[in-house]
């Protein structure tokens, strides 16, 4: 089906766009059926491409639709755990057409961070990427080998960066917040430390190393430094650490465990620095849907993280509207990025790539409401939060989804 | 805080002087709110030593102590309280293991409001878990040690026994030394004694000591003896047994040597200062028996009668609303 998208803006400039099929084309064809956005958006809103979502833990396709996500990558903390090929095909079928999952594979067996994971057999059966999950590998001799080995499989390591002898129980990063609730808490360093190793055994491997999340300053001044000096390394981080800081634990708001934990407002201001700065490569939303059994409880007997999938576009519209970046470079965090860490030919308005289109309104207003969450769980710390920016309209290969 | 937070009691009409409805830790507590519950504790002191006829004011009520984690003298302090008041009173001892997992906290609290309780008194093992069961229940709540967050009567107790024995808190120089870290005692403790003008200072091995201390408005020290220079109030807390060998510190004579509060290291703090402790105590590691039973310097038993006042006072006052005593409706 060829299809000519009229009377909307593309990031690029241009005013329309044209597929064939599921792909992207340059040349506007006659007998295209023509979409007119201005009668879908006011103004005809903004076509952008389609959201790649880096790093998810579970696979929620309503949510991600509401949220005008087409791709994710899935983290391997799964049960079964994504360390086996016929658990890696049945991941990369899970959501399609709609949404296509880019299983990352567990870069050791288990995730157990002991012995190396089959990611020859496991990149054969669709992941994208190898990663360490949740969890830092703590053991450097461990982490080294499984860096040398994706190397050579071509295959990225994606990496949680909290040196893990630090962390131990902490539920919360060390400061006067979590010194008044009396919660376990680790220094923020434990993230440095994680870095600087796994940044040195990436630089001696030459393998390609991606942070999942950072989010201190310490953290962004080491991944600055690495790519300053040419290393293929990129970070991620969510809109929690951007928007929020440890503060919005008080009252032992569980919502507002996430892992790594909040840090303080002078990392956060770090965090937005590094964005505006280009240190950030990736903003993902770690969506991870807690029901009350695991966030009803006592903060440290909580389970860390968020519901994230349906409000990360408009949080990242709160970014380009509070001007810390602007809305073409979103985009890249967004999709362009994420598409280049995965290999996979979407992330962008072009000839060839994947016709993964979502349109939007930047400036519908609305506000965040975690009981009215398409997602499986509503756990937001975001809860209540008024936020500009919709999801108007949304194709996945060409094909109308939302 | 500004002098001016100080008001006497008398001078606030009725329920106005204390509007919470639970006593879930000091934090939200203004200064003349803890020296209302003060004043309020000082009657029932004389009572208590008297051997007063019966005051049965919470009589019909019933008193849940609902205790997550093993205690025995918090837990006989608030049945003796409740008692002594003539309230029912009924102690449910959870093991900790059973409730630490899905919706049972919240399902303890459902349960335990529908049996129609009229004061529930609680304590857990997770900080904030007391909070958490404040929200789900319809009578107030009465935190008795949550995690390493708070332990309120603690604080009160401890502030009575030192104004009363010193005559006043504010300007008194009081140090809390031990494991800090992990101490509700002494979160509590540094937010009733800063709120009333106390100077606090804060003794412990690094390892112990909580980041951001200075935030409470307290003066670290890891030295001791710099510590208990001019003290009023020497508050030792207790080391806990599994953090005592290598955990966090070496072992325990090695504690001993730096923090144990002996009669030579006691004579750097003034002449007359008192000597507390929460209980229960470790002999010969965070304290000698000499000191400990000191008769004109140790406060350590007095501190325990004092807690039954204060619990008194606590029951008292947060059930006046209920009860529908005039002023508090």
């Amino acid at each position: 089906m060829k299809r000519f998208f009229a009377n909307s803006r593309l990031l690029s400039g241009a005013d329309s766009l044209s597929i064939d099929g599921d792909t992207i084309v340059a040349d506007v064809q006659d007998d295209a059926e023509v979409i007119d956005c201005a009668k879908l958006a006011r103004n005809g809103g903004i076509l952008a491409p389609g959201i790649i979502d880096l790093g998810v833990f579970a696979v929620d396709r309503k949510a991600c639709r509401a949220g005008g996500i087409t791709r994710v990558g899935l983290m391997p903390d799964q049960s079964p755990v994504l360390d086996d090929p016929g658990i890696v095909r049945r991941a990369a079928l899970m959501g399609k057409p709609d949404l296509w999952v880019h299983p990352l594979a567990a870069a050791t067996q288990g995730l157990a961070g002991a012995d190396l994971a089959e990611m020859a057999i496991n990149a054969a059966a669709g992941a994208r990427a190898v990663a360490t999950g949740r969890r830092w590998i703590s053991d450097s001799g461990v982490m080294r080998k499984v860096l040398a080995y994706a190397r050579d499989c071509g295959l990225t390591v994606i990496a949680h960066a909290e040196d893990s002898g630090l962390t131990a129980n902490a539920v919360a990063t060390e400061g006067e917040t979590a010194m008044r609730l009396g919660l376990a808490a680790a220094p923020s360093i434990a993230e440095a430390l994680a870095i600087a190793r796994d940044v040195a055994l990436a630089e001696e491997t030459g393998a390609r190393l991606h942070f999942r999340q950072v989010t201190t300053a310490a953290g962004f001044d080491l991944i600055r430094r690495a790519k300053a000096r040419g290393l293929p390394v990129t970070c991620g981080i969510t809109p929690a650490h951007l928007l929020l800081s440890d503060i919005d634990i008080l009252d032992f708001r569980t919502f507002a465990h996430l892992s790594p934990p909040l840090r303080a407002e002078s990392d956060r201001q770090a965090a937005l620095a590094a964005l505006a700065d280009g240190t950030i490569d990736v903003l993902a939303s770690g969506h991870d849907p807690r029901g009350p059994e695991e966030k009803r409880l006592p903060f440290a007997d909580s389970e860390p993280g968020m519901s994230g999938t349906e409000t990360l576009f408009a949080l990242g519209m709160t970014l380009v509207h509070n001007g810390t970046i602007d809305l073409p470079r979103l985009f890249e965090l967004l999709a362009r990025n994420p598409a280049r860490i995965l290999g996979v030919d979407a992330g962008a308005l072009e000839p060839g790539l994947a016709a993964d289109i979502v349109l939007i309104d930047p400036d519908a207003p609305w506000q965040i409401s975690g009981a009215e969450m398409h997602a499986r769980a509503g756990n937001t710390p975001f809860d209540g939060m008024p936020v500009q920016g919709k999801v108007i309209k949304l194709w996945k290969g060409g094909r109308e989804i939302a | 805080m500004p002098a001016s937070d100080h008001r006497p009691a008398a001078q606030i009409p009725g329920g106005a002087v204390f509007p919470h409805r639970h006593l879930t830790g000091i934090a939200g507590l203004k200064p003349h709110q803890i020296l209302f519950l003060l004043d309020e504790a000082e009657q029932w002191v004389d009572a208590n030593r008297a051997h007063a006829k019966p005051d049965k004011r919470l009589a019909g009520l019933t008193q849940i102590n609902a205790f997550f984690e093993n205690s025995t003298r918090t837990l006989l302090s608030f049945e003796i309280a409740g008692k002594r008041l003539g309230a029912d009173v009924v102690n449910m001892h959870a093991a900790q293991s059973s409730v630490k997992k899905g919706e049972t906290l919240i399902d303890t609290a459902v349960t335990l409001n529908a049996m129609r309780a009229d004061v529930i008194v609680i304590r857990h093992g997770s900080s904030g878990a007391v909070q958490l069961i404040a929200t789900k229940v319809d009578c107030p709540v009465l935190n008795a040690g949550d995690g390493w967050h708070e332990h309120p009567t603690q604080a009160l107790l401890d502030a009575l026994t030192i104004r009363r024995r010193r005559g006043s808190i504010a300007g008194q120089r009081v140090v809390i030394c031990g494991d800090i870290l992990h101490s509700r005692v002494a979160r509590s403790n540094m937010l009733a004694l800063t709120a009333l003008a106390a100077e606090v200072r804060v003794c412990g091995p690094a390892t112990l000591m909580p980041a951001a201390i200075e935030r409470m408005g307290v003066t670290p020290f890891a030295d001791f003896d710099t510590a208990l220079d001019g003290a009023d109030v020497v508050m030792m807390l207790r080391l806990q047994n599994e953090r005592m060998s290598g955990a966090f510190i070496p072992s325990t004579r090695e504690y001993h040597l730096r923090y144990g509060l002996t009669d030579e290291r006691l004579a750097r703090a003034k002449p007359d200062a008192l000597v507390m402790h929460p209980g229960p105590m470790n002999r010969g590691v965070e304290i000698t028996s000499s000191v400990a039973d000191h008769p004109e310097r140790s406060a350590i038993t007095e501190q325990v009668e004092m807690g039954v006042a204060v619990r008194m006072a606590c029951l008292d006052v947060l059930t006046r609303r209920a009860r529908g005593v005039e002023g508090w409706a």
